[in-house]
């Protein structure tokens, strides 16, 4: 089940050129800077704006292909814009109902309740959109969404224009729809973090172009793309959890054949973790640093052995990153280049690595 | 001290039978037209502006004698209602209802086109993506969220043809019960040194007009999106 996307459109002189087969399941976040053509793409698929040539194919029904073009109206897909889209003349829930009633197979009345309690939005449904705060509106534009039960949900960076504590607030209900709804996702978004977070497939989008995709563990492991966007270097780790509670308050969870000891996890109000879960840790390169035999007597938690795969010198300021090998797990870690010639480290060589700190990607 | 005459009274009867027959024709032709303007892309864009907004500046006599040799035997709209089997629209009630929907174009459909360029895209899309076709997209988010263009419209519409004189008298002429229009009425009396029955209409048109400005300019500060105004 793929959405098959090839087409060519220029606005003046930017080209956008696209040719991409996604996955119809799970969340793929289209990352890139400002003006690389992501909400161009998303208008394409979404039949807003309709490419000169080229095709989109949803699963087996034809989007767009030749002189056939199927209107936006007809395409089951719920939008989630940038800015508060709300109907200003219409109540939440008259907005909640707008889409539910023009489709063929909204979600019954348990359903929508279970999406309006996730968000969060079942006290405001009598309110007008100007008595909504930035993030209430949004979570009704998510809602509104999901009602019709759309077979594909586009957003474009929904949460460009909330504060951080709105943004935080969102990327988690964000996260639990995920979990919850099996629909298919297309984020857009200029920022790391969500698409660490959200996205079980990338793709990488500048000047127009794809320039990588794939899963997210596969562009993670083979290039340092993302890294190039982020003031701080760091790795994506995807561990599973082997033990959500020791006798020392620890979880253990396997990365790479390593066991990675984090504080514990299980919050009193939040779910309870299981063995086997699948999550996600980030390690900043800062956190890491580097022994080329194994450290004892330290109280450092994580120890692992892996090899160096690289090192680059990193401008003038003294640093230098090291880009280690566990397995075939890659891991950045930063240390000075005074360390790097003391130690007299180069490719291939066995080491160890103190990870100071790790936390759990959520 | 009088009243209105009879004369007078079909006058005003007449006059607001023609507006509110025009005012409809208005917002029937000059939706669709406001809408294209509002979304069109096209090159045709500021030449179809122009001809909208032409009664503007030009001299309700000129369009008036264009519109009279349109509509007579030699004219393209006299070869239609000919072949039609109509009679020719020059010194008819409906020839002038026609002539005041040209005259009154601008007027409504500015506001209506300035209401949805205020509007914007976004609201339509947003309703595309939740399965909203392009009527109900119309009924459903354009007609409630530009109301008040729409109101503008209708209203400065109906008060324009109310208060119309040389397009009237030039392809209605001056026929009691069938063109002869409030306007042209007090012209009438004016020329037949009739002061105080002019009196009477004139003072009759100053109120209408002020209480219908006054009627938009109140709506118009209530709500932030409006039609606005010429000029203002």
């Amino acid at each position: 089940m793929v959405l098959d996307i090839r087409f060519h459109n220029s606005f003046g002189d930017f080209n956008l050129d696209i040719d991409i087969s996604l996955p119809t399941h799970g969340v793929t976040a289209c990352f890139g800077p400002s003006g690389s053509g992501k909400t161009s793409l998303l208008r394409a698929i979404s039949g807003l704006m309709k490419p000169k040539t080229g095709h989109i194919i949803f699963n087996d029904q034809i989007w767009q292909q030749g002189e056939q073009f199927l209107a936006p109206h007809k395409r089951s897909l719920g939008y989630v814009f940038q800015e508060s889209s709300l109907f200003d003349h219409m109540t939440v829930v008259q907005n909640l109902k707008y889409g539910q009633g023009r489709t063929s197979s909204p979600l019954n009345s348990q359903e929508s309740d279970h999406i309006i309690d996730l968000l969060g939005i079942s006290s405001l449904l009598d309110r007008r959109p100007d008595q909504l705060s930035g993030g209430e509106r949004q979570r009704v534009a998510i809602a509104r969404a999901l009602l019709p039960r759309p077979k594909i949900l586009l957003m474009d960076e929904p949460m460009a224009s909330l504060d951080m504590g709105r943004k935080r607030e969102i990327l988690s209900l964000l996260e639990r729809l995920k979990s919850e709804l099996s629909i298919p996702m297309i984020y857009v978004s200029h920022n790391v973090d969500e698409v660490t977070r959200l996205a079980d497939h990338l793709i990488i989008m500048d000047q127009g172009k794809i320039i990588q995709c794939g899963s997210i563990q596969h562009i993670m492991t083979h290039y340092n793309i993302l890294n190039n966007f982020s003031d701080e270097p760091f790795s994506l780790l995807f561990g599973q959890i082997i033990n959500p509670r020791t006798d020392h308050n620890l979880t253990e969870i396997m990365v790479a054949g390593n066991v990675i000891r984090m504080p514990c996890l299980e919050r009193p109000q939040g779910k309870r973790l299981e063995s086997g879960q699948e999550i996600r840790l980030h390690l900043y390169a800062k956190d890491i640093s580097i022994a080329r035999c194994a450290p004892q007597q330290t109280s450092v938690l994580n120890i692992v052995q892996g090899h160096i795969h690289a090192i680059e010198k990193t401008s003038q300021d003294g640093q230098c990153l090291v880009r280690l090998l566990l397995g075939d797990v890659p891991i950045l870690a930063r240390i000075s280049a005074f360390s790097c010639d003391e130690l007299a480290l180069r490719p291939k060589m066995e080491v160890y690595a103190q990870i100071k700190a790790v936390s759990l990607v959520q | 001290m009088m009243g209105f005459s009879e004369a007078d009274i079909m006058a005003i009867w007449l006059t607001f039978k023609v507006a509110c027959i025009a005012t409809l024709l208005l917002l029937l032709i000059g939706t669709p037209i406001a809408l294209w303007l509002a979304y069109t892309k096209s090159k045709w864009k500021g030449p179809i502006s122009a001809i909208v907004a032409l009664p503007l500046v030009l001299p309700p006599t000129v369009l008036g004698f264009y519109l009279l040799i349109a509509m007579g035997p030699h004219g393209p709209i006299g070869h239609l209602t000919e072949t039609l089997g109509l009679n020719y629209l020059p010194f008819t009630f409906s020839g002038i209802v026609i002539a005041s929907v040209f005259y009154s174009l601008p007027f409504v459909v500015q506001p209506i086109q300035n209401a949805i360029e205020a509007l914007g895209q976004r609201p339509l899309e947003v309703a595309a993506t939740l399965g909203a076709g392009p009527w109900d997209r119309f009924f459903s988010i354009i007609l409630p969220l530009s109301r008040s263009g729409f109101m503008t419209a209708a209203i400065l519409g109906f008060a324009h043809t109310v208060g119309e004189f040389g397009v009237i008298l030039m392809v209605g002429g001056n026929i009691p019960g069938v063109t002869q229009v409030i306007s042209v009425q007090i012209y009438d009396h004016v020329e037949a040194m009739e002061y105080n029955e002019a009196h009477w209409l004139a003072a009759a048109m100053v109120i209408f007009s002020f209480l219908v400005l006054t009627l938009i300019y109140s709506t118009s500060r209530r709500k932030k999106v409006t039609g606005g105004l010429y000029g203002s």
